[in-house]
Formats: C-alpha cells, structure tokens, sequence
C-alpha cells in the first residue's frame, strides 16, 4: 500500500513537470506581458530593460529550466501583476474555492445521490420525471447562464442574497473561511448551486442508470429470495455495487471543479483560483499561470490517488488481490 | 440615579442615530483592480486615479481639466528654465509626518528612476533643488512650455517613511514585493485602510488633510470592488450593493435609465480612437512580389478615409455613445481646435475615383489589425469597417487579437509588422505635444513609439521640435494648428472618434458625482445622500 501511494507520487512529480513544460510551450503565444506591465509613455528603452529583467528575452526551453529550479529551491516567482510571491497569492485565494468546491461537492452528493436511488427505484413515477426533466436543465444550461439567472432572480428581484463577492469572511490566520457566520453562507450558496448543479445532474444520471441495471441481476433476486427487507437491498446490496463508477466520476469532477471553477468565480466575482487564472491569463501574469497549472496538476494526481484508495474500501475484491499479488 | 441612566441611554440612542445618519459609505465598482498603490509604479488609469486619492501633488488637476493648488501656494517662473515653487505649510502625511521641500526632491529623485513607469512626467526636468523647507526650484534642461501641465502626475511622497521602510527603490516583478506597492502614506484627501488585491480596498478620509475644512465630499468610508464580469457589475448596482460602477456594458445603457433607482451618466472620454497605414515600407506586407505599397500614395489614404462611413458606427455600433472627430486630440486637450475638428465627408463613389487615379481600380489586398479587448466595441467597429472599404475595392483580412498580442504586432517589438492598425490614445500629459511626439513624429528618443505606420514629415517634425520649448502661448498654438494642418491634409491617419463613458449610478444613494473625462472616480466630488 504504501509502495503503491509512493509511485503515485512519483507519478505527480512527472505529470507536474511535462505540465508546466507544455504550458511553457503555450505561453509564448499568450502575448507579451510588457505591455500589460507598463504605460503608453514608457520608452523602448525602459521596456527592453523590464523584459531583460524579466528574463523574458532567453528562449523559452531556458525560461522553463529556469522556472523548474527557481521551484526546486521552492520559489515560485513574483506575480508581474502586483509584485507580491506567487505562493502568497495563491495561499490567499485557494481557501475561497475549496470551501466553495467542498460546498458544491457536498451539495452534489448529498441531492443527488438520493435522487439517483430514487428515480432508479421509482422509474415511472412522476417525481422521478420531474427530477429528470430538471435535470436535463442542469445538463443543458451553460453555467454562466445559470449563475446569471440566479443573480437575476435572487439578487436583483427578490434581494435576498448578495450579488458577488465572498461576505463575512473570518480570518483564522491560517485560512479564511465563511463557513462562520451568516453572511458567508449567504454569499455562498448562488455560486455554489451554480458550480454544483451539473455535477448534481451527472451523479443523480449516472446512480440511476447503475440502479437500473444492478437491480436487474441475479444477486439481486437472490436478496429478494431470502426475504431481506427492501431497504437491505436497495442500499447494501444495490446502492454499494453502483459505487465504484460513481466514486471514479465524483474524483475527477472535483478535480474539475476545482480546476475550472473560473467561469462561476467570475461570474460572481468570487475571490478563489479561477478568478485568479482567469485575471493572470488576460495580464499575462507568466508565474502565476504556471504555477496555477502545476498546482492543478498535482491536485488532479492526489485526488485519483484518493479515489483509488476508495475502491479499496469500496472493493473487496481489489483487497484480496492486492494481498495475493502485494502492492501493484 | 434612574434618571441618570435613562438620560445616558437617550444621550447613547441619540448618538447612535447621528452615527447612523452621519455614516456615508461609498460603494463603487470598475471591471479590474488597481496594478498598486506605489505611486511611482505603474501609469495605468484607473491606478493613476486610486494614487491621486492617496497622493497628494504640488498641483491638482479639477474637473475641468485646469490646474488649482494642492501642496504648491504658489508658482512662479524665474527664467525660461526655472520654475519656483512655494509649498504649503503644516501639511502632514497620512502617518503624521510634516511634509517639507526634502519630500518634494526625494520623490522626483525616485520617479525618475529608469524602472519607474511615471518618470516620463518629469522626462524634461534637469534638477529640484531645494531652497529652503518650503520652497523648490524645478530647473528644466530646456524651456519647457509645458512643465505644469505634468505636475498633476508628480506624486509627493514621505521621504522618512519610504526610507524607513526600505522602499526607494521602484522594482517591479523580480526580487523583493515593494513595501510601498502595497501600502500607502501621501497627503491626499484619503487615507488607506485595507487593500486585499482583487477582493477590496477600502479608503476612509485622512484626518490630517490640510484641506479639510473645503472639502467637497461628505464620505465616511469608501470602499472600491473590482467586478469583472459586465452581468455581474450591472446587477450588483441594480440589487443596491454598490453605488457606482464603470463602464457600463452599452447595451445596458437604457435599462439603467429606466429602473427609477438608477441612472447612466455619459460624457466624452479624452482618448482618441483612430487607425493608421504603414506609410513606409515600399512593398507592402499584404502584397509581396509587387514592389508596390498604395498606401504610400496619400490619394488612397484620402479613399480610406472618405469610404468609412463614420456615423454608421456612431449609431449602429457605439449605439451614439462616441464623438466621431478630425483630429487626433480630443476637446480638453491643451492645444485642441475646435475648428479644425472637422471630418472630410463620407464618399465612396468619390473614394473609388481618388484609388482608380492612384492605379488601383481594383482596388488592393491588406490586413487589418485590431484589438478585441482594449478599447469600448473595437473588434465591432473594425467589423464594421471591413465591408466599408470591400465596397470600394480594398480586400480585407481582418486580424483581431488580444490586447496583449496587437501591441506588439503593430508596436515596436515586432517593428511595425502592419499594414493598417486600429490604436486609441490618451497624451499623459494634456497636451498636443505629446501626440505628436509619439504618434506623428519618429526617429529620436522620445518619439514614434506608437508611429506604427511610420508617418513621417519633416515640417511636422520641425514644428514639432519647436513647440517644445516655444513658451509664448500664442506661437506655440499656431504652430500645434499647422502641424495638425498639414497631418490632416496628409491623412496621416484617420482620426475616428473619442469613445462615451458610461457610468451607472445609484440616484437614491449618490448624490452628486462628477464624471471627469478620464474615466476615473475622484473620490473628492462624491456627495452621499
């Protein structure tokens, strides 16, 4: 086990690396970020010397060695925006969109996952098709819209919750969280409702469809002969067989929604990475975008290693054979 | 004993109420951050804005765009290159530091640092010497016609603060965070309570303003949001979560002048849209193997004008908000002539018979470069532009990029890789000079950065090198008109329009605001109901 989480590891260090090479790659076609640094009435003189500086006239297979020893020795680099360490940006704004994620996460799973048992269970009842219906919108819709719509309704219209921004937010030093008072939740539930609702959609189908196709098999009606009470079988037998592509979905999702909650963060104005990326990208703000990237990269490794770990849980299957053959 | 309580929690009551009624807390929202607080960083506007609400300089530039003064009583010329200047007495600096003449030379020493992006204010001064602790000489390396015009971006800072806190030098994105970039001590109106970058900046007014006696807001708080999403910042207004907020998206225009709460408040902006051709080259970028480069021809740079149908644009595309103009200088700038602001007509037929004389009946290949995230609708109006010049016979190739990418394209970097490009300008200084240095002129420090198409005359050049140091006003104005003159007779480039800001406005909480041509919010002029 241990053998195994340490090659996975292993595994992030690679993928952070042909990351940040491919992004290196990109960036020379994002544009020049002198123009975004400097006014109209800097001269050619004193842009030559910001870009030399900068260190933005080595070609770029050298500006990646550079960036990858720079890390090595653990500097990030400054953001060219502001001038503050790229660490400390991104420090700043990872708690906004973890707790906003994590919300979105929970809200996900927690509806959608009864949901999915629900209309698995009930095909033809008529809630199961409201749900349905509901969530081809969820499906369909493209998130901005839905955040906008929300805005619309709950912000402008009815006033009941705040417009943009992250409200009420505690400082423990460490992290900031509004999870504490009233106004924090207020300002969080538009974004996450938005960020979460097709993911919502995507469990609540896909536990359906497992549903469907579990309650058909043989074990199934072995449970039923043995007179095991309905609920035993829809949740222990059913519901726990459905898992193991549900948990595979949920990691990657969240790696997802991690990754690109930058569409709802701006469309709320919600402080967290993706407002960040997304500023970064337009000003041409190299170190930030790069280590943003690695970041991603390395999250998107630990949350498959998380998930994996589940199917163990999940499977005893996996646990036998990993014991008959050791780690693999 | 009863009594006495009761009478404490009236009194308690009675002050919570004023202190309700006297808290006037302004909201208000534009769609990115500052770059800073360092006001010796960067010369970005809304930047420049938030520097002058911190910073205090020795003149201040009023609504109307004339001078009044700030931390100078009084200003005085001695001889063609020196300026005298009297500063004001019993100012002190936001941290209670007494603001005296070692200020005034502490911080020209450190804006005309190379890495510092404002030192082109001072591009002209020799020295500030200090007279005694409330009067400095500025000593200009030759007369200099101009020198207060730039005083309103010479940004007095504390020299004991800066220097306590190791922060003289102006370094940008390598080393160490600037102290002074992210905190801030100036004599302005206001003072900074918390900046979180991206999230807010919160201003409330300085206790220890020299001018607090006249001042014309009645703010108790001021707190800045940068919203980035259009959608987002015209519902935050609407819902009443902040006050004030631009640019407002054109098309929303009518709808906040519809809602009862909201109004629109529209006005010309001082930066010029224009376009221009590579007069230079001579082949052409977009026609090679053929020796040939029409543009070279001032004929068909007259046809290019007279086929752009310019109050098309003005009503279809910028939805009225725009200024269409002949000139390259929009009405505030010193040295605008209202009379020469005219436009040669819109004539296609006219231009078709100007490219058949030139030996293009034809017409020619070009491609068109354009920004699509700069200025209010640019990609829209060069959209509008394409089939403009495809009827009279110009092929075009529209190339429309990111801001970050046109500059450089057009710009020195890739020297001017273009054929025919859309730039806007705004001069830093309020004066035609600066224009023509960068825009009409080329070939020495200082000038052609933004020639892209290379316009070169050297009459223009002459008249230009003169109205530097011409100081009688008159003469120097004749000599701006006939420069101008002779760019129009030229075609030099094809002035468009000055763009309208739009702001929205919330009429139940603002009182009263002024819209000052460089679409920044002086928090000065903000009155709260």
């Amino acid at each position: 086990m241990l053998a195994f989480i340490i090659q996975r590891l292993l595994q992030a260090v690679v993928v952070m690396l042909s990351v940040s090479f491919v992004s290196f790659a990109l960036f020379q076609f994002v544009g020049d970020p002198i123009n975004n640094m400097v006014g109209q009435d800097a001269t050619a003189e004193q842009r030559e010397l910001l870009r030399e500086r900068l260190g933005l006239n080595d070609p770029w297979p050298l500006q990646f060695v550079k960036y990858v020893g720079n890390i090595v020795q653990g500097e990030f680099g400054m953001s060219y925006r502001v001038g503050v360490p790229v660490e400390d940006l991104i420090a700043d704004r990872l708690p906004a969109t973890i707790e906003l994620v994590l919300v979105s996460a929970l809200l996900a799973l927690l509806i959608g996952v009864p949901m999915g048992v629900y209309t698995g269970l009930n095909r033809n009842s008529w809630l199961s098709r409201l749900f349905l219906t509901i969530s081809l919108i969820g499906i369909s819709l493209p998130t901005f819209v839905i955040g906008i719509l929300l805005i619309l309704i709950f912000g402008v219209w009815l006033q009941w919750l705040p417009t943009f921004g992250r409200a009420g937010v505690v400082d423990l030093g460490w992290w900031t969280t509004s999870f504490l008072t009233l106004d924090g939740w207020r300002s969080l539930i538009m974004p996450s409702i938005t960020l979460a609702l097709f993911q919502l959609t995507l469990i609540m189908r896909l536990i359906r469809a497992e549903m469907l196709e579990v309650l058909r098999t043989d074990y199934i009606k072995f449970a039923r002969a043995r007179g095991l009470r309905n609920r035993a079988v829809h949740f222990r037998h059913a519901l726990k067989n459905t898992l193991v592509p549900v948990i595979t979905i949920t990691g990657l999702q969240i790696g997802s929604l991690l990754a690109f909650s930058i569409i709802t963060e701006t469309v709320f104005q919600w402080p967290g990475m993706g407002l960040l990326i997304l500023q970064a990208i337009q000003f041409v703000d190299i170190p930030v975008m790069s280590s943003y990237l690695v970041l991603i990269a390395f999250l998107f490794v630990l949350i498959n290693l998380i998930v994996d770990l589940l199917y163990f849980i999940v499977d005893p299957r996996l646990r036998l054979d990993s014991l008959g053959r050791g780690a693999h | 004993m009863r009594n006495v309580f009761k009478k404490l929690l009236l009194m308690g009551v009675a002050l919570t109420l004023a202190g309700i009624a006297e808290a006037k807390t302004f909201r208000y929202a534009t769609t990115g951050d500052v770059l800073g607080l360092d006001p010796h960083t960067n010369n970005e506007g809304p930047t420049n804005t938030m520097k002058g609400n911190l910073y205090g300089r020795l003149l201040h530039r009023k609504a109307d765009l004339s001078l009044e003064p700030d931390l100078a009583t009084k200003w005085e010329k001695l001889d063609a290159t020196t300026w005298r200047f009297s500063l004001r007495q019993g100012v002190k600096f936001h941290n209670g530091n007494a603001f005296n003449a070692d200020d005034v030379v502490f911080s020209y020493n450190r804006q005309t640092q190379e890495s510092s992006d404002m030192s082109f204010a001072l591009a002209t001064v020799k020295e500030v010497r200090k007279v005694d602790d409330h009067t400095v000489d500025i000593i200009t390396k030759g007369p200099d016609p101009i020198l207060l015009l730039n005083m309103p971006i010479f940004y007095i800072v504390d020299k004991e603060w800066t220097e306590a806190n190791n922060a003289f030098e102006v370094v940008r994105a390598s080393g160490s965070t600037n102290f002074a970039n992210v905190n801030a001590n100036g004599t302005g109106p206001f003072k900074l309570v918390e900046w979180v970058q991206d999230t807010r900046l919160i201003l409330e007014p300085n206790p220890n303003y020299w001018n607090k006696a006249n001042v014309q807001h009645n703010l108790t708080r001021a707190v800045f949001t940068p919203i980035a999403n259009d959608a987002t910042r015209v519902a935050a207004l609407l819902s009443g979560e902040i006050d004030l907020m631009y640019p407002v998206p054109l098309q929303d225009v009518n709808r906040l002048e519809n809602d009862p709460n909201t109004l629109a408040m529209q006005g010309p902006e001082l930066r010029t849209i224009f376009l221009g051709f590579d007069q230079w080259r001579d082949e052409s970028l977009d026609m090679p193997g053929t020796g040939k480069n029409p543009f070279k021809d001032k004929r068909v740079r007259q046809a290019v004008f007279q086929a752009i149908n310019i109050d098309a644009i003005k009503r279809v595309v910028m939805r009225n908000a725009a200024a269409p103009t002949g000139l390259m200088i929009a009405p505030g700038i010193n040295g605008f002539q209202d009379d020469m602001n005219d436009r040669a007509p819109y004539d296609p037929d006219g231009a078709k018979k100007l490219l058949a004389e030139a030996g293009y009946p034809d017409g020619f290949p070009i491609t068109f470069d354009c920004p699509n995230d700069r200025y209010v609708n640019d990609e829209k109006i060069c959209t509008a532009i394409v089939p403009m010049l495809e009827r009279v016979g110009i092929k075009v190739t529209p190339n429309f990029q990111t801001k970050s990418k046109h500059f450089n394209k057009i710009g020195l970097p890739e020297k001017n890789n273009t054929t025919f490009f859309m730039l806007g300008w705004t001069p830093g200084s309020y004066d035609a000079l600066n224009p023509l240095m960068q825009l009409m002129t080329m070939g020495k420090p200082g000038h052609g950065d933004y020639n892209c198409g290379q316009y070169n005359n050297p009459r223009v050049d002459e008249l230009t090198e003169m109205i530097k140091t011409e100081m009688d006003e008159g003469k120097r104005t004749a000599m701006i008109r006939e420069a101008f003159q002779i760019h129009k007779d030229d075609f030099g480039h094809i002035p468009l329009h000055q763009q309208a800001l739009a702001w929205g406005v919330r009429k139940d909480t603002v009182k009263s605001v002024i819209q000052r041509p460089f679409n920044d919010v002086d928090l000065r002029y903000v009155v709260m109901n």
